[in-house]
């Protein structure tokens, strides 16, 4: 991934020549600019990138990068970019998908290209929304959203994207909001770096058809967002309050500081990106509104890829049993021979 | 004690699924290959692994056809049936040929057993199986007596009754037993006990036949003659895989393959990923929608990318076939197709998805669809498949069914040297690259693969303009990619080889066949051409584009008859294609066909004045 010379890119060389066709306004221009302006600067080459993206309004994605990309089909990005990924594990592959494409219709391509730890860099839009089919409510809407498909009000649960993507063996997790460009350009240059199932909820906003859905968290990010810091304590509200872990591991906010009712900051809960999967999880559980949302790098582990495994599977049988002959493949097994005579020999 | 030569016997081998039939039929198989017999076979097993033993619905079944001279089929009726429990004989015994030999294990004929295959008395004592020549054995208690004195549990012991049954069958057909008691060594080599018990009940069961005077005969079936050269024994599975393996070869790349458990496709996955060692990737995907993603992920990337599964998987994969088809990339779909519809019949043969090929995605949707007729035939097909894919850029679906999939035969091994490469040749030239500029002569699109410098574009399943590849919803520039997706499945007939036509090119009755039905359409025509009938019989290898071959002769006979395994499916398209009345030979019972029942309809046929009206397209029923 990292070249010996690094190539010199200027935003302007990630931009394809096509026209961007988001509404006004919508936080995937946003995205779409600090992609192109982070991996500038990380010295990629454009022809070893590769986007990848299903359907939906996230997914047009790769029209608008200058490199390869493919837009598939609904909810079925990560499928393909794992068959490209094990065939040419030297590429860099980045898979864009929505909160419907990647966690409902394509739900079952992304839990098992989390599992087996595929090396492709998945960003999941989260606008909690239905955008390109006009708004119906999605698997991370509130309940009691109100949508064309749910005129009184939707009646399940949403799931937790970060959550399932620890469970399922996401080895790098993260969580941004669209209008942070800063920490969007740090999680994607260490996503970048990392070797394995990159899995980043980009908290977007949707000004058609979901406006302001993350307001909550995003107006007052002080108040309302915990900056992940390697080795710091879980502080937000300008370092006022904190997170403790209570009995039962229930964790609680309490207010920081010296005196009666504060608690003294070395109390608190200290991040560490190479945490267990128990306090990653417990991250994953501190969602609006009644805490605070983690952002940054969640979680991240070591471990070997499905591509690497299988090319070396591959190797290791060249090694031992040599390069495949295929005259000795086709004359395997019971073999016999038919004389000039038209008889068995 | 008396030698009587035959010149063929179809021999069938029924039992508990858990019985090893498949086990002893394959074995006796390599026997009679050994000595130098044509042979065919004919697998037929339920879907249960293990079904509740003794009950009806969990017999299994292995038919042998082994010959002197060419054969085509497995036969149509056993002359020889060995029943390992009253269930298999229930099942079975309406198929044994009148006056047939009957090999029977009496110690499964117990009371229990009876009741549970619906019997009201036991058939081996009144009198109901008077017309055959029956063998009663009580293969139980015989295998327990041979493995008396050893560490194995009566569980253990009992399992190994097969290899009586086989002994004996051995010892009938004078067959060698030195080099079965080679392979059993060789199969139980990492569980030596077991080897040496089925050895020991393997052998008992030869000194049976040779000391017991129940068999006054033992038969020889002297071997066939076949052109000169090197063979092996094949089954359709593991030739499509060898195809596929060879086919990338060919065109001087690396394959990649990607699957999702499903009878009666299952084995081609476990044979290539037996095959790494020739820089060959196999991927178990989470299920059918993302082993064909898969494959178009590889294919993107410059693999030879095949996927395969039976009917209901590939419905699955049909959408991502379809943007296989709008993206232009090069994908080898196999279906080995099973009895449908839903889950159907999964151990079955049947040939119902040729219309699912066909028609089966949104939109106009075209795809080349051919189809393998023999076990041995699946290998060429695998290679043409590539070869078709990769040359015109486009998914290309391959179709064998259950009955050639697990079915074997004697196969003449291709000499590698004489096959045709085609190297695929990758674009890297960047001036002036459009993402659908065309060949002339096949309409391809340029196969650019990611990693190329320069030539970085974007692909994907929304319309594309027909030169730059921009989206485009220009109504003129659809109608154009529209046609010209269509005409690029077209051309491919101009790389048709000749049609395999079998008898003269015009006459009474053309039959058309396509697919596993090979063997019997052609012995039936074969049969009736000998007799001095005017019959021929064409099978099609391609069905998109439909053989150019056809079009010449079809309208040469005055009966025209469509035999398939499905209710008319290719009948149809003919049909359509040829405006011209189409008699169908239709059967759909997770069989086969009978020789004879193709021989029964032409038959018919040639003595009916040919009716131009509509109502002759209706089916003749099969018994």
């Amino acid at each position: 991934m990292s070249e010996a010379v690094k190539i010199k890119l200027s935003k302007k060389d990630l931009e394809s020549d096509q026209d961007v066709r988001w509404c006004p306004g919508c936080g995937d221009y946003a995205i779409l600019a600090t992609v192109q302006r982070t991996l500038a600067t990380l010295g990629i080459k454009r022809e070893n990138t590769v986007f990848i993206s299903g359907i939906g309004c996230s997914s047009r994605f790769p029209y608008y990068m200058n490199t390869y990309g493919f837009h598939t089909i609904h909810g079925r990005a990560p499928a393909i970019a794992s068959g490209l990924k094990i065939t040419r594990p030297e590429l860099d592959v980045w898979v864009i998908t929505g909160d419907g494409d990647g966690l409902s219709i394509g739900g079952n391509h992304m839990i098992h290209a989390l599992r087996r730890n595929m090396d492709l860099k998945i960003i999941l839009f989260n606008n909690q929304i239905y955008g390109l089919t006009k708004g119906q409510y999605s698997p991370t809407s509130q309940p009691g959203t109100r949508a064309p498909s749910t005129p009184t009000g939707s009646i399940d649960f949403p799931l937790n994207p970060i959550s399932l993507a620890l469970s399922t063996g996401a080895t790098f997790v993260a969580r941004a909001a669209d209008t942070d460009a800063k920490l969007m350009g740090k999680i994607l240059e260490e996503a970048y770096k990392h070797k394995g199932a990159v899995f980043i909820e980009m908290l977007q906003n949707c000004p058609v058809f979901n406006d302001g859905v993350w307001e909550g968290v995003k107006d007052d990010p002080a108040g309302k967002q915990i900056a992940l810091a390697e080795g710091k304590p879980l502080l937000f509200a300008g370092g006022t309050k904190g997170i403790r872990l209570g009995a039962g591991l229930v964790p609680e906010i309490v207010d920081v500081g010296e005196g009666a009712g504060k608690v003294p900051a070395s109390e608190l809960l200290v991040h560490t990106e190479r945490g267990s999967h128990l306090y990653a999880n417990l991250l994953a559980q501190l969602v609006q509104p009644k805490f605070p949302m983690p952002m940054g790098i969640l979680y991240r582990e070591d471990k070997p890829t499905y591509e690497m495994l299988a090319n070396q599977q591959v190797h290791e049988a060249i090694t031992k049993q040599g390069a495949g002959d295929l005259t000795k493949l086709l004359y395997s097994g019971m073999v016999w021979e038919v004389g000039a005579d038209g008889t068995r020999h | 004690m008396q030698t009587k030569q035959l010149d063929r016997v179809v021999i069938r081998f029924v039992g508990d699924s858990g019985d090893g039939m498949q086990l002893t039929g394959t074995e006796f198989a390599k026997a009679a290959a050994e000595a130098g017999n044509d042979i065919s076979t004919f697998p037929d097993f339920p879907a249960e692994i293990r079904a509740p033993a003794g009950s009806l619905f969990g017999v299994s079944g292995f038919q042998l056809h082994f010959s002197s001279s060419e054969i085509h089929t497995p036969g149509d009726a056993p002359d020889v049936l060995v029943a390992m429990n009253p269930a298999g004989l229930k099942t079975n015994l309406k198929d044994l040929v009148d006056h047939g030999t009957l090999i029977v294990n009496t110690g499964a004929f117990i009371e229990a057993n009876l009741k549970k295959a619906g019997y009201q008395t036991n058939p081996l004592e009144d009198g109901s199986l008077s017309k055959y020549k029956v063998h009663s054995v009580d293969i139980s208690h015989l295998t327990m007596t041979a493995l008396d004195g050893t560490e194995l549990s009566t569980k253990e012991k009992g399992r190994a009754k097969n290899f009586f049954a086989l002994g004996l069958v051995f010892w009938m057909y004078g067959r060698e037993p030195e080099s079965e008691i080679r392979r059993i060594h060789q199969q139980f080599a990492k569980k030596p006990e077991f080897g040496e018990a089925n050895v020991k009940v393997f052998k008992a069961g030869y000194h049976y036949g040779e000391t017991a005077e129940v068999f006054q005969t033992v038969y020889k079936v002297p071997p066939a003659t076949f052109a000169p050269g090197m063979y092996r024994n094949i089954t359709g599975n593991e030739a499509i895989a060898l195809g596929l393996v060879v086919g990338a070869d060919l065109a001087g790349k690396k394959l990649f393959y990607s699957g999702y458990p499903i009878t009666p496709a299952s084995s081609i996955l476990h044979s290539l990923a037996k095959y790494k060692n020739f820089g060959t990737l196999t991927f178990q995907a989470e299920d059918e929608i993302a082993a064909m993603g898969a494959a178009l992920g590889a294919a993107y990337g410059g693999s030879i990318a095949v996927t395969a599964s039976s009917g209901p998987g590939i419905a699955l994969k049909g959408e991502a076939m379809g943007l296989g088809v709008m993206t232009e990339l090069p994908v080898v779909i196999l279906n080995i197709q099973r009895g449908g519809p839903s889950t159907g019949l999964p151990t079955k043969t049947e040939q119902s998805d040729l219309s699912q090929s066909l028609f089966g995605r949104n939109g106009e949707s075209p795809l080349p669809v051919l189809a393998a007729k023999s076990p041995g035939d699946t290998f060429y097909c695998a290679i043409e498949a590539v070869k078709i894919a990769t040359r015109y850029m486009v998914p290309v679906i391959l179709l064998s069914d259950g009955y050639i999939a697990n079915g074997s035969e004697p196969w003449p091994l291709p000499n590698l040297a004489s096959l045709p490469r085609f190297d695929v040749v990758h674009r890297t030239d960047p001036n002036n690259y459009f993402v659908y500029q065309r060949d002339e002569k096949t309409l391809a699109r340029a196969w650019v693969v990611p990693g190329t410098p320069g030539l970085e574009h974007r692909i994907g399943g929304i319309e594309k303009d027909a030169l730059t590849g921009n989206i485009s919803y220009a109504p003129d520039n659809h109608e154009k990619q529209t046609k010209v997706r269509a005409e690029k499945v077209a051309r491919i007939a101009q790389d048709i080889g000749e049609l395999d036509l079998s008898g003269p090119e015009s006459g009474d009755v053309l039959v058309i066949g396509w697919g596993g039905t090979y063997g019997a359409l052609r012995q039936a025509q074969q049969t009736l051409l000998a007799q001095g009938k005017q019959v021929s019989h064409a099978h099609l290898r391609w069905l998109s584009p439909l053989e150019p071959g056809l079009a010449k002769i079809i309208r040469n006979f005055k009966h025209v008859i469509v035999a398939e395994l499905n209710m008319g499916q290719l009948r149809q398209v003919i049909r359509a294609e040829f405006l011209i009345d189409v008699v169908g030979l239709n059967k759909i019972q997770g069989l086969p066909f009978k020789v004879r029942e193709v021989q029964d309809a032409i038959e018919k046929l040639l003595t009916e004045a040919p009716k131009p009206s509509a109502s002759t397209s209706q089916p003749l029923a099969t018994a």
